[in-house]
């Protein structure tokens, strides 16, 4: 494997870090060389092609504009940016919805746009009637209500949530046609306020014999998790704010259990309940669904960390290149252990790779967005992204992915959660037409 | 964050020494929250009083189960169409490779008393919390005797229910160990 950050050879323009194009990111953040840079990747001038036009005051110059709304929400022209839902017409099980993330950017996911799992239904809680209760092993068990909760020194900080099956398509024996919101789109990034869980656990006193708390929503499954009490009084948080509003109705409305890093199905919605207890309960979420049989042998689980994962959301299938040229790659890392710290892409298959930028500031637990200028020269190429992060750990080659997890014998449904937590490296192909596509490499 | 982490700690305003806590929970007592109080562990412990059988199981599983789950647990079109999808109960496939959808209940939960826990808590779909333990008690008979985990007879309740052995008992490793609390 080739990996070159910031050298060229005889054979490339200056600035190209890798195979097929893959440029130096100093082309985009350094002012000086980005002239330079991109001229030779074919920004300058009349890079497109296009002839000149002549500009014209169009109608909404012309004119008084609409009336200002109270609540305001996305442009008439981006109403096609939506989650995509699989169960629309609502029947008697689980209903998700995905982020479309090859039609964002940056790091914080629209509150409207967020994922969410909602396994009965979203509740319609009444904040003023909601109680939250903690009790079990501790010297005072104590019931707070929203308004209580609103009184207490709260923090703020990105985290992602993602679902344990977030990215299960990629457990196919072949590529599934799907774009990465279907691949990738439970997973989204929010900064979070709320209290600190451990004020509260304070509060009631923790009884040395506790070990575990097990956590419980007020929806309709009253969904439970068991939760290492060590969570708790590291980074745990009761969450009421949504990027800066209140939590949204499927993401927990009024409050949620905030777990940085931990699987999302743990980060309790609608939270209710928190019980000091010795040893897990080892609910239906434990005992079955968020487990994984390995091919062989046993099955893992209390699979609580997601693990190092990135992906290219531009380009991305239906997100097509119209023309050879200069384009950046874009798109999203992040690791349940702590900070992203160095992403990898590769525009062949992973033979040669170069370094990305990272968006700073390179948030804990949280989306980072990764960027890479490009100059694709119309031949078909392969993207990849390969992310690693602060505790050494970094994501799987397919076939390393495949030897030490499997995959299906024969491809299944998109929708399918035929197993979980899978963090193999994305492979986007392009061909010579500029159509991308799903692929394995 | 430079807030929080004043908190808690006296500081001093004005010479004299002042507590920040903000403890604003209300005290409550057991048998205030034994409505919601809930969870049955791994061992059995919180399992209430009552009882039932398969036999008695049956018609309650018939009528408020089997929409959604299929005759006798066995699942629906949806959910043999591979979508997400209310689970079969009741599967004649044994565990293979990799693929999670071959788990079922008999197959695979390490413990019986999470079944109860689960159906109590959530079931059925459309109105949860609306069954009586006995019935609770009745559908879990049923659904362990339809996966021919404990004989069609057996009566279940909180002294048998904890001694029934998952066949899958030894089946699992913590993905984690070192996040495991010793």
């Amino acid at each position: 494997m080739k990996e070159r950050v910031a050298g060229r050879d005889s054979q490339s323009s200056a600035d190209q870090v890798a195979d097929n194009g893959l440029l130096h990111r100093r082309a985009l953040v350094s002012k000086g060389l980005a002239v330079a840079g991109l001229v030779g990747a074919g920004l300058g001038p009349n890079s497109t092609g296009a002839a000149a036009e002549q500009l014209v005051e169009p109608p909404w110059g012309l004119q008084v504009g609409e009336d200002t709304p109270p609540y305001q929400t996305p442009s008439k022209f981006a109403k096609n940016i939506v989650r995509s839902l699989a169960n629309p017409k609502f029947e008697p099980r689980s209903s998700l919805s995905r982020t479309p993330h090859h039609l964002l950017e940056g790091t914080r996911t629209p509150n409207g746009l967020h994922f969410t799992i909602n396994h009965t239904g979203i509740p319609q809680i009444d904040p003023g009637q909601h109680r939250f209760l903690i009790h079990g092993l501790v010297k005072r068990p104590l019931i707070f209500t929203v308004d209580a909760l609103l009184r207490y020194p709260m923090i703020s900080r990105a985290a992602f949530v993602e679902c344990g099956g977030n990215s299960a398509p990629l457990f196919s024996p072949t590529p599934i046609q799907a774009d990465v919101q279907a691949l990738h789109g439970l997973s989204s990034c929010a900064e979070w306020t709320g209290v600190p869980l451990p004020l509260l656990l304070e509060e009631c006193g923790i009884d040395p014999r506790a070990k575990w708390f097990i956590a419980e929503g007020a929806d309709g499954p009253h969904l439970m998790r068991s939760v290492p009490l060590a969570k708790g009084l590291d980074d745990a948080m009761i969450a009421l704010y949504q990027n800066g509003e209140p939590l949204m109705p499927g993401n927990g409305f009024p409050m949620r259990l905030l777990l940085p890093g931990y699987e999302g199905n743990m980060n309790v919605k609608f939270l209710r309940r928190i019980k000091l207890v010795t040893g897990p309960a080892m609910s239906f979420w434990e005992s079955q669904v968020y487990t994984e049989p390995m091919p062989r042998g046993k099955s893992y689980n209390f699979d609580f960390l997601n693990e190092v994962k990135s992906f290219i959301t531009r380009p991305s299938p239906g997100r097509d290149l119209k023309q050879p040229g200069f384009y950046e790659i874009s798109g999203i890392a992040y690791s349940g252990k702590g900070k992203i710290t160095k992403v990898m892409v590769s525009a062949d298959g992973g033979k040669s790779w170069g370094e990305a930028g990272l968006q700073e500031p390179v948030p804990s637990k949280a989306f980072t967005r990764f960027r890479m200028p490009w100059r694709w020269d119309g031949r078909p190429v392969i993207l990849q992204s390969r992310a690693w992060d602060d505790h050494g750990s970094f994501q799987p080659t397919r076939a390393e992915f495949v030897a030490a997890r499997g995959q299906l014998d024969t491809a299944p449904s998109v929708l399918a959660f035929k197993n979980h937590h899978c963090n193999v490296i994305t492979s986007w192909a392009v061909d010579g037409h500029g159509k991308v596509t799903h692929a394995y490499a | 964050m430079g807030l929080y982490v004043a908190v808690g700690m006296p500081v001093c305003v004005c010479g004299r020494r002042q507590s920040r806590k903000s403890h604003l929970g209300v005290p409550v007592r057991p048998a205030d929250v034994a409505r919601w109080d809930i969870e049955i562990l791994a061992d059995g412990t919180g399992l209430p009083p009552g009882e039932g059988t398969a036999a008695q199981g049956a018609p309650i599983y018939a009528a408020k189960c089997s929409v959604c789950h299929g005759d006798n647990g066995r699942g629906t079109a949806i959910w043999r169409s591979g979508a997400p999808a209310p689970p079969a109960l009741v599967t004649d496939q044994k565990l293979k490779g990799m693929d999670a959808s071959r788990a079922s209940i008999a197959n695979y939960w390490p413990y019986a008393p999470p079944l109860f826990d689960y159906i109590r808590r959530a079931m059925p779909w459309t109105e949860p919390r609306s069954l009586t333990d006995h019935e609770v008690y009745a559908l879990t008979a049923y659904i362990l005797a339809e996966g021919k985990v404990i004989d069609g007879g057996q009566v279940i309740n909180a002294h048998t229910l904890p001694k029934v052995v998952m066949p899958n008992r030894d089946g699992f490793l913590p993905r984690f160990p070192e996040l495991m609390p010793r």
